[in-house]
């Protein structure tokens, strides 16, 4: 059922990150809605194929930035706040910007030109959406 | 739960040429525990000790709550041990085998056999000696898995499997767990494995406990930090950093600068900020994987008194 989360060997980032960001992809898709029911630590460590200590850590950050809430003893659950989406590709748009900006350091562009290229790709993206 | 499902306590063992020294390690009921150490470490002494096999020279043996070695019957009636070297009558089948183990052991789940049998892709009407390794091994494991033991002791488990196979036992290890009650001590130099299973992790060289702890926390400690270096400029010796170029006050190259990569055990910001005083430009910081931080520190007590 939820076997396809996928573990990457060559992703470079610590198992719990990477199973944060596909809880993550999974609220933000909508394919965890809020108030579900999630797989409790020890049934998503077994599908997955990573230790408890691995999940409970991810479980906890996601807490931590209001994902999901734990209920004692209960199980954890997709947490209900309405802005839960957007803050998500709200992380992910930051990323991706400081990720470009990095990439544009090592081409040598000034902040202008890749703010200009930005607004190319904006544009082109809403052509191709016509 | 967090009563000790394994507990040793200084347990020492002298060999002509092997000496396991002061080892102590603690695994919580309900955990895993990856046992990490080079070829000859000491992994296996310290197995068969805690499995009553070996009689330790000093220090105390706590297994599931009976002493060892002297409760040792008691106690492995909870525990299921699979090592490479374990022996099956190879001119009886698996069938046979499962059979002999059921009418030893009143725990044992047939439902949960067949399970087996089929996950891990084996015949049991087929010969021990008709089979290949990683069948072998997959036997078993079946054999111990299906007494649903309390505590599983397993030498080298994934050692010499092909990747299906690895897969196939990593996750019949961790269906175990989904029993909180359960508890599993594995040793490989796998480190992939342990790294990815385990909720501990104990590392032993040559015969002592490098260390042993929480996984995450073990993982978090250890950073690699990229350095520009500039002309003229001394890196700080700082405790916890191994291995790499520019170790303890290297300094940049008369001429232009350098390129300086520090391994480090006792990570904190404190330490970049160390060498960012010093002149130093961070390129990077980066975490590093089990077997990096492993070899890291293998090489380094090689090379000398480093740490």
């Amino acid at each position: 059922m939820h076997s396809d989360f996928v573990i990457s060997q060559t992703d470079g980032r610590p198992l719990y990150l990477q199973i944060m960001e596909q809880v993550k992809q999974r609220v933000a898709v909508g394919e965890w809605k809020k108030g579900d029911e999630i797989p409790s630590i020890r049934q998503l460590a077994a599908t997955t194929r990573v230790s408890v200590i691995t999940i409970k850590r991810a479980y906890l950050e996601l807490e931590r930035e209001g994902v999901i809430v734990t209920q004692h003893g209960k199980g954890s659950v997709v947490a209900n706040t309405p802005t839960l989406t957007p803050r998500l590709h709200e992380q992910e748009l930051a990323a991706h910007l400081e990720h470009a900006a990095r990439i544009g350091a090592l081409l040598g562009l000034t902040p202008d030109q890749l703010a200009s290229r930005l607004r190319d790709a904006a544009a082109r993206f809403k052509e191709d959406r016509k | 739960m967090n009563d000790l499902a394994v507990n040793l306590e200084g347990v020492c063992k002298k060999y002509p040429h092997f000496t396991l020294d002061n080892v102590s390690l603690q695994l919580p009921t309900g955990g895993i525990m990856g046992f990490i150490g080079a070829n000859g470490a000491g992994k296996s002494t310290t197995i068969r000790i805690l499995m009553g096999l070996v009689y330790q020279d000093r220090g105390t043996v706590t297994v599931l709550g009976h002493v060892m070695p002297a409760q040792q019957a008691a106690a492995k009636r909870d525990i299921g041990f699979v090592s490479e070297d374990m022996r099956l009558f190879k001119t009886a089948t698996l069938a046979w085998h499962m059979e002999f183990i059921r009418s030893i052991y009143p725990g044992w789940d047939e439902a949960h056999a067949q399970v087996l049998v089929k996950r891990f892709d084996l015949n049991p009407a087929q010969k021990i000696k008709g089979l290949s390794h990683g069948q072998r091994v997959k036997a078993t494991l079946l054999l111990a898995l299906a007494r649903r033991p309390r505590l599983l002791v397993l030498d080298e488990p994934t050692t010499g499997l092909d990747p299906v196979a690895r897969r196939e036992v990593l996750g019949a290890l961790m269906e175990v767990l989904t029993d909180d009650r359960r508890t599993i001590l594995f040793s490989s130099h796998n480190t992939l494995d342990v790294e990815q299973i385990s909720d501990r992790i104990t590392f032993i060289d040559r015969g002592r406990i490098i260390d042993s702890g929480d996984k995450e926390a073990y993982l978090d400690r250890w950073r690699r930090i990229r350095l520009d270096v500039p002309a003229g400029v001394v890196l700080p010796s700082l405790p916890g950093a191994v291995g790499g170029v520019g170790r303890g006050g290297a300094s940049g190259g008369g001429e232009g600068g350098r390129v300086a990569v520090i391994t480090t055990g006792q990570f904190d910001s404190s330490m970049t900020a160390a060498y960012q005083r010093a002149g130093a430009v961070v390129h990077a910081i980066e975490s590093m994987t089990l077997e990096e931080i492993f070899v890291a520190n293998v090489m380094s007590r090689r090379e000398g008194p480093a740490l």
